[in-house]
């Protein structure tokens, strides 16, 4: 019985280290993301755990994320840029209960690809993407949301 | 009387429809400023007059973009200072939006931190909007050229944040190597990942 548990516990905890790599992405591998959606429309949020202003607005992406379901939230965390240890995002995701989806960034040279996202971006965090791949409408909007502001801005990419 | 009047308003219509300029651009001839220091004393560029140009930099206490760039900025006085181009930092972030970024924090920090070079604090704000910051830390290179201090660099200072070691393009340093070898800069201008300046009413 204990040979049993030993060997589900590996298992799980292959498992789990499985599932600890596929949130960390390159560049390419968001826009493929961000491409390979065809109904929802998509909201990117790119945040950090060091940056308040992103934490303010956060609980906004979880409420959409949750009530619509023609919506798709994807909190791309910036935090590599400074920090190499995942562990800070992850910590962050798991005590604030976070259930939308989180990807962590894995690129340290902004300013290669700030532009790829948007070229008016400044680069500053917060910064929102709503992108609707059914009819092309995107808006890009580099500062702090408040209520009210995602609603509009979904209805504007409709 | 009628000619007067449609040509102040073709003057009128010509004035109003000028786009609005969002900060400088490369070329752009910078104003001069009066800031205080961190040491109560007004700042002004006018304060050296004969400086080959200057490395205005726009900046914050509780960034930690600033704390990772702490030692370059430092080190970036220690290299240029004697070759004309010193360094000036400026706190444009609204001091009551998050504590740490009032006065007090500004002249403990530079304090602590042993900054050879002045930090301003613009609490207008106007300064920021003229030049078109919007992060820290921003980089603003002005290169005089007879009686005005054009810009000739406008970003970050190198292409890693998090490890001064693994640094491979010092835009900064390199912007300001090919002034003092009068040649063109090559890198005029780039983004950086950071904190926006906390702007007042927003």
């Amino acid at each position: 019985m204990r040979n049993t548990s030993i060997i589900l516990l590996l298992v799980a905890s292959l498992g789990a280290s499985a599932q600890d790599d596929r949130d960390l992405i390159k560049l390419n591998r968001l826009q493929q993301i961000m491409q390979a959606e065809k109904d929802r429309i998509q909201i990117i949020n790119f945040w950090a755990t060091w940056c308040s202003p992103c934490l303010k607005e956060l609980p906004l992406f979880e409420k959409i994320d949750m009530e619509r379901k023609d919506v798709k939230v994807r909190l791309v965390s910036m935090d590599m840029d400074l920090d190499p240890d995942t562990t800070k995002v992850r910590k962050f995701v798991i005590r604030k209960k976070i259930h939308s989806e989180v990807l962590i960034l894995n690129e340290s040279n902004p300013n290669q690809w700030i532009d790829k996202i948007d070229k008016n971006w400044n680069g500053s965090l917060p910064a929102t993407l709503v992108l609707n791949n059914k009819n092309g409408k995107r808006r890009f909007v580099d500062r702090e949301l408040h209520e009210g502001d995602l609603e509009k801005l979904i209805a504007e990419v409709q | 009387m009628k000619h007067l009047f449609y040509s102040i308003l073709i003057v009128f219509a010509f004035v109003a429809s000028a786009p609005i300029k969002n900060g400088y651009e490369i070329g752009d001839t910078a104003a001069d400023f009066n800031l205080k220091n961190i040491d109560g004393k007004m700042v002004s560029l006018s304060n050296w007059k004969d400086s080959k140009g200057f490395i205005v930099i726009f900046d914050c206490n509780t960034c930690p973009y600033s704390k990772a760039y702490n030692e370059r900025i430092i080190g970036l006085n220690n290299k240029y200072l004697s070759l004309g181009f010193p360094v000036v930092a400026i706190n444009a972030s609204d001091a009551t939006a998050s504590s740490g970024e009032t006065f007090e924090e500004m002249v403990r920090i530079a304090k602590r931190k042993g900054y050879t070079f002045p930090y301003l604090v613009d609490e207008t704000q106007n300064v920021a909007k003229a030049f078109g910051a919007t992060n820290t830390p921003h980089v603003f290179v002005l290169n005089r050229s007879g009686n005005d201090l054009k810009v000739a660099y406008i970003g970050t200072i190198d292409d890693n944040a998090r490890n001064a070691s693994a640094v491979s393009k010092k835009y900064v340093e390199e912007a300001i190597d090919a002034l003092i070898a009068n040649k063109a800069v090559s890198t005029t201008k780039t983004k950086a990942i950071g904190c926006g300046i906390k702007w007042k009413n927003s």
